[in-house]
């Protein structure tokens, strides 16, 4: 089982690179921002599948708090680049 | 044990196709509105069967961790409620904002 | 009348956070106990009424009704998953996208919110834009197909009503 969470997390960065293209390429600020989002979506489960792999449960505890910080991050840069401003 | 850990598989390979598949939609597709379409619900499913899977493997491997599937579960919960709501407030923005949408025989963007 | 609701929300919010307190910090002493007990007041005196509103008739029947609807919506996830793996992995990629939009009778936050995120996560449509005032939805579609699963089928719309009795 160890061996395939590993496969898994492999496939699961290759994914993440995948992604990193279109972050790093993609025109306009949109289709950053959207990238940006996919690659924390996919980072949880990375994280998740980690923590199995090095038995360490502490690291389900960091991937709640990064669902939480990709979610508010995402909604704050679309609600900064519909209007220009974040407190408004 | 046996089938315990080929269900694990399963799911877990399920769950990183549709990542995978989410990732092919973003490089592939022609304008920003469609590749959201990819990544809103491949990764959603995607990331949500992984987490179960891994889920029922704990369920059955350390059971002596009662507390661990719950955290896995509302993780999971999360991600269904979050993931489709991000996806609509970048897509609101673009919207307001003037990106126009992608129709059929235009070149892509 | 009022009162009571008010204090209905307070006691849901209450359990929630405790709960949530337990399962984040596994620890049972009596030190921790008290500490999440004091938070918790603390958060729902501050914001019991953004999670359940001050009204509080009937609200344990919609939760349950919303906890039946969940499997169904699961399949639909499952059956829109495949559907945008067939179009992204199909080496000519049919899709031909456009932009509607259609009025539901709708009005609670609850309800809007429901149905903005099931028609994200069902077969090729994604909710830009909700006017809550009139319950206008503007969606985008991937093809033709889906638009009109959407618009002429009303399965969802209709179960998501019989959720949170809006007819």
């Amino acid at each position: 089982m160890i061996t395939l969470f590993l496969a898994v997390a492999l496939l699961i960065l290759v994914s993440i690179s995948l992604s990193l293209y279109r972050g790093a390429v993609g025109p306009g600020v949109f289709n950053r921002v959207a990238a940006v989002n996919v690659v924390g979506t996919k980072t949880i489960a990375l994280l998740v599948i980690l923590g199995y792999f090095f038995e360490r449960p502490l690291f389900f505890d960091i991937a709640i708090l990064y669902a939480m910080l990709n979610f508010i991050g995402t909604l704050v840069f679309a609600k900064y680049v519909e209007r220009g401003d974040v407190c408004s | 044990m046996l089938l315990v850990n080929i269900i694990v598989a399963l799911l877990l390979a399920g769950g990183v196709f549709f990542l995978l598949v989410g990732s092919i939609g973003l490089l592939r597709l022609p304008d920003f509105y469609t590749r959201l379409h990819a990544t809103g619900k491949c990764d959603t499913l995607g990331g949500g069967l992984i987490i179960f899977g891994l889920l029922f493997y704990h369920l059955f491997h350390y059971s002596h961790h009662p507390l661990v599937p719950v955290r896995l579960l509302f993780l999971i919960f999360f991600i269904f409620i979050a993931n489709p709501a991000a996806t609509h407030a970048i897509m609101k923005a673009a919207y307001r904002t003037g990106v126009k949408p992608w129709t059929s025989g235009e070149e892509r963007r | 009348m009022k009162k009571e609701g008010k204090w209905f929300g307070f006691f849901i919010t209450f359990g929630v956070m405790c709960l949530f307190w337990i399962v984040l910090s596994g620890l049972l002493t009596a030190f921790h106990l008290i500490a999440g007990g004091i938070c918790s007041a603390l958060v729902a005196f501050l914001s019991h009424d953004l999670l359940v509103e001050g009204k509080s008739d009937k609200t344990l029947l919609k939760f349950w009704r919303l906890l039946c609807y969940i499997p169904w919506e699961l399949w639909q996830i499952v059956l829109a998953n495949i559907d945008v793996a067939c179009r992204v992995l199909h080496p000519k990629m049919p899709i031909d996208p456009c932009v509607f939009e259609f009025e539901t009778s709708l009005r609670g936050d609850w309800a809007l919110t429901t149905l903005a995120n099931s028609i994200t996560l069902t077969p090729g449509t994604i909710t830009i834009n909700v006017e809550p005032e009139r319950g206008k939805f503007q969606v985008h579609a991937i093809a033709k197909e889906s638009a009109d699963a959407l618009l002429v089928d009303q399965t969802m719309q209709r179960k998501v009503a019989h959720i949170f009795m809006e007819s």
